[in-house]
This record gives structure tokens, C-alpha cells and sequence, in this order.
């Protein structure tokens, strides 16, 4: 669908001449932004933030749990940091970042100026620095903050304290934040795509996106039912949950889960994107099977819709049901290594060179294939009653976020900070962090497949000593990965003030719109729609 | 003007991770580790849900050596600074595509015919021996032997208790089976097929025994059952912990379960009975029974 730049920009010219010349100055800039770059930067900077928080408290998360006895926090406070570091990593470091990036690339990548609802935008963007210090907050009130776990499992999540409202209502506040900015993806990519650049032919990164986005728009409002109802089971008398009058608490999981899941692979399905755009690059190849990487994509979203209750084998299911989640969840295993395989034909017979980008993009590669392979295990209902609820879904779920989500949002980063600075990083330091990031994150998280296996459960500040030795690996594997990543924003902020001047084609192989344009790119990126022989450069096929 | 890296930085990379991969290996080999896997338990269901998790996890690996294999022979023979041309045409092939999306295919055929049987099996609950109910609290379980006459709470263990207090001063080590020692421990015996009804009375927990090989949640308004028939000559200790977070004291709800032979089963049941038939006259007298129960078995 074509949208007619020549009467747009006329009209810009008649009633707003300011807005082609650049960003308004100072505070307005960022207060009143509408720019989809500033917007976009904002979302990053705003996730880098939250992932130091939410990376502070794994650290002390780790510190207690480096050797047995409580040497650091009480256990309430304990659950505190499990609970509030996977709600902020999660709705404050991992999803901002993927709609940052969604803002900054998105307009790029499909020819147009901007995002198609610019205050709608602005709004969504907004709406978070509210929600996290409404969650940060509860770490202030009586009763400290929520510590049932970011399932917020009733009737447990239900003894909580004064903390319980402010982390609803921020819950529902992101869930605002997060389907304003999807629905604002959904129409800038059905919209506002230049003429050449169709759908089975825009970058898989918007195609990833565009799922994604309606993931969110589907399964946000479910959360947001869910967790109104805990806020009347608490505070007016209704018993939803409660099995004392007539609730089932065991409803509540369903229904978290329903959102919960395919929430997995809002996490995940922009970093599949961001693969499908770096691999070529660095392997110099079209990437293989663009068609088969579009409906792989979709049938994953699709199966996230039924696979919920895998989460929940041990609640007691009939026979039938945990056959059904069984096949359903292992089904998943086909369209994801479709992807795998198809990115791995993409390096086959390439000429591959290692760039930071491609570093994270191999790294996220092997291990999330690992965090599948444990995903797969976990999918096999018998073995699932020992899995469950131990520290061997923690790894599992840490190799599929971390060197997954995180890696691919580090690799998008690396990958398209030039294009957005105009200046090139320092590679040999950006090199650094990916090894001490790979190397580490591997002695964190790989040990607790062992532990998890060994009997150790989840959720617990205190255990028996056999599971010292390998806690203690792990924990020097936390420290070692959160301290590499105080380097990230010491590159970006270097590539700044100091990074050498680079042209509008970043890397030697990149292809793609926003490749055609100028690093910096303009302000409004593309004003008029690109030509025919740009179009024909940057376009697939 | 475009950058690429020089591949020494690569490689000169890769040779740290391979040494220091190396010398983690190194270390794990001088040092006492516990288990790296799931141990094999000790009841019918636990060692056929160990072999399906070992089934999985070879397919897993298998799976692993040819994908990861694929993988790192591109890595090395396809790169630029080792000549490699791109080949730009190699965009698609659908005979490939198939193949790669038929055999995973099988392979999940061929794992749900044993995930199926397992389950028949786990959840066949006829011809139960004994029925004990569990009742989960915060931060305790209480074990009913229906029928029995016999009840009994269960919590964690004093010097455990005091150790585990934060500034406690108490090395952990210095404490026989930290955190997974209880006052009274539950018994059972070998040879026969128990089921355990499990529900809560304030929120949900998980009753789980490792070497029992399965958990399942203890929920308020619910009653979940599983079952266990631990072979006739695996007498001895087995502990676990509450699964599910219930609260600020979850890791501190362990679960000590002793198998007796079936001989002495009945006389720990008879002596259990007599003691809670005089407690329950003499209300106040106290309770010696349990907490001077013979040392327990190493497992």
C-alpha cells in the first residue's frame, strides 16, 4: 500500500516548515517527542537503564545464593529480587528495547518518514517511566515488594502488601504502553510501506515485528483481565481465585499462561528478526528461505495460543489434556528449527567475516539452540514432573532470554549503531564484550542445568550444601556477566562522543532501505519515497 | 567506506574460550561435584521417567552434534579470510526444506508413543496399598495415614532452623543434611503401592521427592493424587523440598521421607498409634516418639 509522500510533504511545508529542519531543542525535544529516532532512542536508553536494575538485583539475587546460609537479605526480601527482577527485565528491559528498536527501524526499513501515529507514540513511550516507578516504588512501601513470583500466583501473590495495588496498576500501565506501541507497528507496516516494498519482500525484522505485535494486541488484555480479577479477589470481596468461596486458583494459572506464553516469543520473535538481517550480512548471501522463515515465524505465534498449560504440568491435568500440551508444545520444535536451519544454509557456501554484530548473532545461534534443546526436555510431560520447578528451567529459560532476547537485542544494537550515530564503535572493545559476555553467561546459566537436575528448586535463598559447589560457580559467572556489561553502554557512549565517521553502508554486506540512506540518517527518514533504483538495491528479491 | 575485522581477533578469542573451557573441565574433574544428571530413583515410575528424560536428552544431543556440526564447519571453512566466495544464488531449496521439516516430524512421533505409555502408567491409581493425604501449609506439611489413626506434622528440623537465620554465625556444613532434615519424619513402606493425596490449606506448594520421581502441586480446594511403590529393597532416606514458592519460608519445608521394610512399617505404625491414641487422652503430654526416631539410613 502506497501512501502519496508528495502531498504529505507539501503539506508539511504550508503548516509546519520547522518540522523537516530537525528536533526541537532541550527538554521539548524528549517531553514532546514525535520523531520516531528520538522516540526509539528514548525506549533504549530507558531499557538500558531498567536492564542495570533488573541486572543489579540478579547480582544480589547471586550473592546470596554464592555460598549456603543467608549471609545478605532476609528470604521475603529474596523473593522480592526473583519476583521484581523478572518484571523488570521483562517489561522493562527486553520489551522497550524491542520497541525501540521497532521505532528506530521500522520507518527505515519499509520507506517511510516516520511511524504512521507519531503521538500516539510519544504516549506509549511515556507511559512507562510512570508504571516502572510505580514498580520500583513497592520496594519503598510496608511489606516490601512483590515476592509470590512476576507469575504473581494467587492465593500467594494475595498476602501481599500495600505493594500489591501500585504493581497491578503498573502492570496495567505497561500492558497500555505495550499495546498502544503495537498497534502503532501493525499500522505503520500495513500502511505506510513505499510502493515496491511489499509484504513478502519487507525485511524479516518488520515481518517478526508485525507478529509480534499482534501477539501483544492479543495477549495484553488477557494479562490485564487476570491480574483485575486478583485486584478484586484482594480488595471487593470477589473469590475468582479463592477455592474457599467457590474460586479455583488453578484458573488463574490458565489464564496467566494464555498471555504468558506467547509473551515467550514477544521476548524472542524480534531477535529471530534481527538474525535473519545480521547473518546475511556478515555471511554476504541473501538469507535462505525468506518465504519459509516468514511462515515459520507465523506457525510458532500461531502454536503459542496452545501450548499454555506446559507450564503447568504438575497442576494435576486429565490424561488427555497433558497429551494434548505435550504434542502441542513439541510441535513448536519444527517451524523454530526450520529457522535454525535455514540461518544455518544462509552461512553455508557464505564468506563469512566476524564483526561484533555477527559475534552476538553466532553466539545467540548455538545457545538458544541449547535453550531449545532444554525446552524440547522439558516438553516430555514424565520427565517434566522432575524438571519442573527447579533450577533446570531456570537455565532453560535464561539460555533462550539471555544469549537469545538479550544477545539479539545487543546485535541488532552493534548492528545498526553506525547507521544510527554516523560513526563507527570500537570494534576491538565491542569484541571484548561479546567473549566475556559468551564465555560467562554460560559458566551462569550452564551449572544449573546440573543443579536443577540434582533436585535443586527455584525460588530459594537458602540450600543444602551438595549444591554449594556448582551455586558458586554460577554466582562467579553472574558477577563475571553483569560486570562485562558496564562495557555496552561505555561503547555506545564512546561511539558517541568519538567514533570514527562511516558512510550510509555501515558493513560491507549489509542490504536493506535503511542501508540507503545516510548515516545519520535524516530526521525524518525517508520524506519522499525511495526510487525505483533504491528500491531495487535495498529490496529483496 | 565500510569495516570488517581482521580475523586474528576471532581466533585469537576463540583459543581463550577453548583454554578456558578446558580448565573449567580441568577443575570439575579434581573436584566432588554431586550429580551433573537426574538420578535414577528408586520406584518403578521414577526409573522409566529417567529413561525417558535419558532418551531425550541423547536425541537432543544427537541432534545437537549435526546441527552445531553444521554450524561450525561453516564457521571454518566458509570464511572470507580464508577465501570463501559467497554463493548468492543459494537462497532456497525445497527438497532441503522438506526434509529438514519432516524429520523432526518423526522424531516427535516416535517420542510421544513412550511419553504416552509413562503417563497411562503415572496415572493409574487402582490397587493402592496405603493412602496417605498431604496437607501443605505455610511452612510445614501434615501427613494423615487415612484409616490410621495417625497424624502428624512435619517441619524443619531445629539446628537447621536456627543455622539458616540470616547472621546466624553457624556454618552450614557443620549441619548434618542442612535444610533437609525434619522433626518427624514421614514413613512408608518398601514393596507397596502408595498414593498420596496431596492438597493445601493456605496457598499452593509441591510436594517432591527426587528419588520418588515425580512432583505435584499441593493446592487449596484440590486434591491431587500421585503414586509411589519404592522397590522392596531400597530401604532407607529420601529427602525433597516444597516445589512451588508458598511464601517467605519456601526453602525451608523440607521433606524426609524413611522407607521401612514392610515388617517394620507396621511396628513404626502400631508404636505411631499408640503414642497419638495417649496423646490424645493426655493432651499435654509431649511428644518424644518422633524426634528420638532411630538415626536414619545414609541413602
Amino acid at each position: 500500500m502506497a501512501y502519496d509522500t508528495t502531498a504529505d510533504h507539501s503539506h508539511d511545508h504550508s503548516h509546519d516548515d520547522h518540522g523537516d529542519h530537525g528536533p526541537a531543542h532541550g527538554w521539548r525535544r524528549w517531553v514532546f517527542a514525535t520523531n520516531h529516532k528520538d522516540i526509539g532512542t528514548m525506549y533504549l536508553v530507558f531499557a538500558c537503564v531498567m536492564f542495570f536494575v533488573g541486572g543489579f538485583m540478579a547480582m544480589i539475587i547471586r550473592a546470596e545464593l554464592f555460598k549456603p546460609g543467608l549471609q545478605l537479605v532476609e528470604p521475603q526480601f529474596f523473593n522480592s529480587m526473583t519476583t521484581m527482577h523478572a518484571l523488570i527485565m521483562i517489561f522493562g528491559a527486553v520489551m522497550p528495547a524491542w520497541t525501540g528498536l521497532a521505532n528506530w527501524m521500522i520507518p527505515m526499513q519499509v520507506g517511510a518518514p516516520d511511524m504512521a501515529l507519531p503521538r500516539l507514540n510519544n504516549f506509549s513511550f511515556w507511559i512507562l517511566p510512570f508504571a516502572f516507578t510505580l514498580l520500583l516504588g513497592t520496594l519503598f512501601v510496608p511489606g516490601g515488594s512483590p515476592a509470590g513470583g512476576w507469575t504473581l500466583y494467587p492465593p500467594l501473590s494475595l498476602q501481599s502488601g500495600n505493594a500489591f495495588p501500585m504493581a497491578i496498576f503498573a502492570i496495567h500501565l505497561m500492558g497500555a504502553s505495550s499495546i498502544l506501541g503495537s498497534i502503532n507497528v501493525v499500522v505503520t507496516i500495513m500502511n505506510m510501506r513505499a510502493p515496491g516494498v511489499g509484504l513478502l519482500n519487507m525485511p524479516l525484522f518488520c515481518w517478526s515485528w508485525l507478529i509480534t505485535a499482534y501477539l501483544l494486541i492479543a495477549t495484553m488484555p488477557v494479562l490485564a483481565g487476570a491480574v483485575t480479577m486478583l485486584l478484586t479477589d484482594h480488595f471487593f470481596g470477589t473469590s475468582f481465585f479463592s477455592a474457599s468461596g467457590g474460586g479455583d486458583p488453578v484458573m488463574f494459572q490458565h489464564i496467566f499462561w494464555f498471555f504468558g506464553h506467547p509473551e515467550v516469543y514477544i521476548l524472542i520473535l524480534p531477535a529471530f528478526g534481527i538474525m535473519s538481517e545480521i547473518i546475511p550480512t556478515f555471511s554476504r548471501k541473501p538469507l535462505f528461505g525468506y518465504d519459509a522463515m516468514v511462515y515459520a515465524t507465523a506457525a510458532i505465534a500461531f502454536l503459542s495460543f496452545i501450548v499454555w498449560a506446559h507450564h503447568m504440568f504438575t497442576v494435576g491435568m486429565p490424561l488427555a489434556g497433558q497429551l494434548f500440551f505435550t504434542l502441542s508444545t513439541m510441535m513448536i520444535s519444527i517451524p523454530t528449527g526450520v529457522k535454525v536451519f535455514n540461518w544455518t544454509a544462509t552461512m553455508w557456501k557464505g564468506s563469512l567475516t566476524f564483526e561484533p554484530p555477527m559475534l552476538f548473532a553466532l553466539s545467540f545461534l548455538f545457545l538458544f539452540t541449547i535453550g531449545g534443546f532444554s525446552g524440547l526436555m522439558l516438553a516430555v510431560v514424565p520427565a517434566d514432573f522432575q524438571y519442573h520447578d527447579t533450577y533446570f528451567v531456570v537455565a532453560h529459560f535464561h539460555y533462550v532470554l539471555v544469549p537469545g532476547a538479550v544477545f539479539g537485542i545487543m546485535g541488532g544494537v552493534y548492528y545498526w549503531l553506525p547507521k544510527w550515530t554516523g560513526k563507527m564503535y570500537d570494534l576491538k572493545l565491542a569484541t571484548w564484550h561479546f567473549w566475556l559476555s559468551t564465555i560467562f553467561v554460560n559458566v551462569l546459566f550452564f551449572p544449573q542445568h546440573f543443579l536443577g537436575l540434582a533436585g535443586m528448586p527455584r525460588r530459594i535463598p537458602d540450600y543444602s550444601t551438595q549444591f554449594a559447589d556448582w551455586n558458586m560457580v554460577s554466582s562467579l559467572g553472574g558477577f563475571g556477566f553483569g560486570l562485562s556489561q558496564l562495557l555496552f553502554p561505555y561503547i555506545i557512549w564512546k561511539c558517541i562522543k568519538a567514533g570514527e565517521k562511516i558512510g550510509a553502508r555501515a558493513w560491507d554486506g549489509a542490504h536493506g532501505l535503511e542501508w540507503e540512506l545516510s548515516s545519520p540518517p535524516p530526521y525524518h527518514s525517508w520524506t519522499e519515497p525511495p526510487s525505483r533504483e533504491v528500491i531495487a538495491r535495498g529490496v529483496l528479491h | 567506506m565500510s569495516f570488517h575485522m581482521k580475523n586474528t581477533h576471532a581466533r585469537r578469542g576463540l583459543q581463550a574460550a577453548a583454554v578456558s573451557l578446558f580448565a573449567l573441565l580441568a577443575s570439575v574433574a579434581h573436584a566432588d561435584w554431586g550429580g551433573l544428571n537426574m538420578t535414577q530413583g528408586v520406584t518403578i515410575l521414577s526409573r522409566k521417567i529417567y529413561s525417558l528424560h535419558m532418551l531425550i536428552l541423547w536425541i537432543c544431543v544427537a541432534l545437537a552434534v549435526v546441527v552445531f556440526g553444521a554450524m561450525i564447519y561453516s564457521l571454518v571453512k566458509f570464511r572470507r579470510s580464508k577465501g570463501a566466495e559467497a554463493d548468492r544464488t543459494l537462497v532456497h531449496s525445497t527438497k532441503v526444506e522438506i526434509v529438514w521439516t519432516i524429520i523432526p516430524i518423526f522424531i516427535l512421533i516416535g517420542m510421544a508413543v513412550p511419553i504416552a505409555k509413562t503417563l497411562i502408567e503415572i496415572e493409574d491409581m487402582g490397587n493402592v496399598d496405603l493412602n496417605i493425604k498431604v496437607t501443605g501449609y505455610q511452612w510445614k506439611w501434615q501427613y494423615e495415614y487415612l484409616g490410621q489413626n495417625v497424624s502428624f506434622f512435619s517441619t524443619l528440623k531445629r539446628d537447621s532452623n536456627e543455622a539458616r537465620e540470616l547472621g546466624s554465625g553457624i556454618d552450614p556444613k557443620t549441619i548434618e543434611h542442612y535444610l533437609l532434615d525434619v522433626d518427624n519424619v514421614l514413613v512408608i513402606p518398601a514393596g507397596q503401592k502408595i498414593r498420596f493425596l496431596l492438597t493445601a490449606q493456605d496457598v499452593i506448594h509441591a510436594w517432591w521427592v527426587p528419588a520418588f520421581g515425580m512432583k505435584k502441586d499441593a493446592i487449596p480446594g484440590y486434591v491431587n493424587e500421585i503414586w509411589v511403590q519404592v522397590d522392596a529393597d531400597k530401604v532407607g532416606t529420601y529427602r525433597g523440598q516444597c516445589a512451588e514458592l508458598c511464601g517467605q519460608d519456601h526453602g525451608f519445608m523440607p521433606i524426609v521421607v524413611e522407607v521401612k521394610s514392610p515388617a517394620d512399617f507396621d511396628a513404626w505404625l502400631r508404636a505411631k498409634q499408640a503414642e497419638q491414641k495417649l496423646a490424645n487422652v493426655a493432651p499435654n503430654a509431649p511428644s518424644t516418639v518422633a524426634s528420638t526416631a532411630p538415626a536414619v539410613a545414609a541413602q
